[in-house]
């Protein structure tokens, strides 16, 4: 039998997560060009929507269950699938580069032996090697590179695949009781914040600098951005200055984003904000300097005051969508 | 108690980064570096901790890296640190092969608290705190932006999406620090001159190696100047014509 890739999908609340799609894509993708065979690992308790991963062409997910599982639980997650990966001799696994990603994956490398790439934007395979390219220095170069070690782990940045789904699809799902979950470290609770999406999921994401004078001005942003069902995002100047919250800022040292479209409202675009988000699709810049380096970056451009052109901009939205 | 905590040192934030002649790294020359920002939160939340249990606590820094790392190690040291180690190394780039090293030394050297950066800004892998944890069988929570140790026990606030997660877990424990966990201090005066008077602890890292293979670096393919549509709301039908029928955004 064909070795297997494992896609480790996310699930929160008792739902998979969007990026899951995205991650069983990929395992199917290579497993394709492998001669693997791609199947579905997640952990949790009752998950509503698992029937939608049929669409993606995953045959088999293994339902690693527990009522104590419900909520995330670093050790005993790690222990769940290290312990099913070896057992069903898994070879490669695909995680999400999310907070829980970024937390579970390495933990099951070091159970695995497995050597570990975070954050790729590009897997391919070339004489069946898998080469990964990702970003460094917050995006201001790429490498490609590629695992020596016999068990490989990938994790892939949120929004850059897209799920691809297929016509003639059956899912089987099999649940395997979690015993004894190592519980040493638990999450007790979960304090929602009061914005409605994050920078770091979200497919357009209108963002605010300096140049909105003062945070009581943050209201033309959301308004914006409740239109276009977008996320909220922030320059460093003005988190540091604590207009807004820092899990709003994108940046070197806030998130790094790849939405579809960045909309950057009197931001001038110093090197360490355009790290954060030059790899967003469409990038639009607003701002008064016309030859502020944000424009360097924007695919469109609008040379003028945020003052005047977000309300405008707002009402134009809402015109096209209602 | 002994508390460890892990630094890097990376090229300053405004650095425009230039691929060496290797294709595999980036050009040093012209780079200056500064210790990992997500680090000096590391390093303060390392020394409050220490003046909350008060005892005969010591701070200990460690970080692998060539030479040119003291100068960080001495700035941590300014800031309130008792002891740095550098396992020296040239210029590995493995998570897994650093992790190793730190595990090795915190272990000797006994700690039971160790503070990492949530991620160090050259690489951006975000995972060494956890690898350490996992090498050493301790507990971990990672992006942490709030912090309670009470005798063994931790309640941490992680930062995840849309939220945080509020964990709690004991000793002996990896945290990664996450902005907003608390204001880094500046090195006093006195701490300065203390610190010049320090040695530095070197010894060869153990076994660097890892599983990743560098082919090549590469700059982000750069884009095509973009179009400014005017200076005024008059734009505003255009820019949004261009999202929806050319970008196919909206
Ligand atoms: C270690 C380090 C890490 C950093 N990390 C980050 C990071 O992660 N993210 C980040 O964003 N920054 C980061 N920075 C800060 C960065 O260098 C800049 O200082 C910051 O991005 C500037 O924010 P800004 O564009 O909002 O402000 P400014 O640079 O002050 O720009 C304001 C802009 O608004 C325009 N403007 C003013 N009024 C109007 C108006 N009425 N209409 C239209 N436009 C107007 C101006 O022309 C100007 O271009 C970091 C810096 C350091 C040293
Ligand atoms: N060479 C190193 N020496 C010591 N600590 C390191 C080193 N590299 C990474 N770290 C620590 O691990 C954290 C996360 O780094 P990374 O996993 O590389 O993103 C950093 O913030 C440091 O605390």
């Amino acid at each position: 039998m064909a070795d297997k890739i494992f896609a480790i999908l996310e699930q929160r609340e008792g739902s998979l997560k969007k990026v899951s799609f995205e991650v069983a894509s990929v395992a199917i993708n290579l497993a394709n060009q492998l001669e693997l065979q791609a199947e579905a690992v997640v952990v949790g308790n009752e998950i509503n929507n698992l029937n939608d991963l049929s669409k993606y062409g995953i045959s088999k997910l293994t339902h690693l269950k527990s009522e104590l599982l419900a909520n995330y639980s670093p050790s005993a997650y790690a222990e769940a699938i290290a312990s099913f990966a070896k057992e069903s001799g898994a070879k490669i696994l695909i995680f999400p580069n999310t907070a829980m990603g970024v937390d579970l994956a390495p933990r099951v490398a070091v159970k695995l032996d497995a050597g570990i790439v975070m954050d790729c934007m590009k897997l391919e395979v070339k004489d069946s090697e898998v080469i990964a390219t990702r970003p460094v220095y917050a995006g201001k170069a790429l490498i490609d590179v590629k695992l020596n070690s016999d068990v490989k782990i990938f994790t892939i940045r949120p929004n850059v695949f897209k799920p691809q789904p297929v016509d003639s699809a059956s899912l089987q799902t099999e649940i395997k009781q979690v015993e004894n979950p190592d519980l040493k470290t638990k999450v007790t609770a979960f304090k929602k914040s009061e914005g409605k999406l994050d920078v770091a999921e979200a497919d357009i994401i209108v963002s605010g600098g300096r140049g909105m004078k003062g945070p009581e001005n943050f209201h033309l942003i959301e308004e914006l951005a409740e239109a276009l069902g977008a996320a909220v995002g922030a320059s460093r100047a003005v988190v540091d200055a604590g207009w807004r919250p820092h899990r709003e800022q994108v940046g070197q040292t806030g998130k790094t984003v790849s939405p579809s479209l960045y909309i950057a409202c009197g931001i001038s675009g110093a090197i360490q904000h355009l790290a954060g988000m030059s790899s967003s699709k469409y990038i639009v810049a607003i701002n008064k300097d016309k030859d502020a380096p944000i424009f360097s970056v924007a695919d469109y451009g609008i040379a003028g005051d945020v003052f005047e052109i977000l309300p405008a901009l707002t009402e134009e939205i809402k015109k096209l969508k209602s | 108690m002994k508390i460890a905590v892990c630094i890097s040192q990376v090229p300053d934030t405004a650095t425009r980064i230039k691929i060496g002649s290797d294709h595999k790294s980036i050009d040093p020359n012209g780079v200056t570096y500064i210790i990992n920002p997500y680090d000096e939160f590391a390093i303060e939340e390392a020394l409050k901790t220490k003046e909350k249990i008060g005892g005969d606590s010591l701070v200990y820094v460690i970080s692998v890296g060539d030479d040119s790392v003291k100068e960080t190690l001495r700035k941590a040291l300014a800031m309130g640190a008792d002891e740095a180690v550098l396992l020296k190394s040239s210029s590995v780039k493995d998570s897994i092969g650093i992790a190793r090293a730190l595990s090795e030394e915190i272990k000797s050297l006994g700690c039971e608290l160790v503070f990492c950066g949530k991620q160090s800004v050259d690489f951006d892998s975000g995972i060494t705190g956890q690898l350490i944890a996992e090498m050493l069988g301790y507990n971990c929570v990672s992006v942490v932006v709030d912090f309670k140790l009470d005798g063994k026990k931790i309640t941490a606030e992680r930062e995840i999406e849309g939220g945080r997660e509020v964990v709690e877990t004991e000793l002996p424990a990896v945290i990664t620090a996450q902005k907003g966990l608390n204001e880094p201090r500046y090195a006093s005066l006195k701490g300065i001159m203390a610190a010049k008077k320090k040695t530095i602890a070197e010894k060869p890292a153990v076994d660097l190696t890892g599983y990743t293979e560098i082919l090549d670096m590469h700059l982000p393919q750069s884009k095509q100047p973009g179009r400014i549509l005017g200076t005024d709301k008059s734009a505003v039908p255009e820019l949004v014509r261009l999202l929806r029928e050319e970008a196919k955004v909206i």
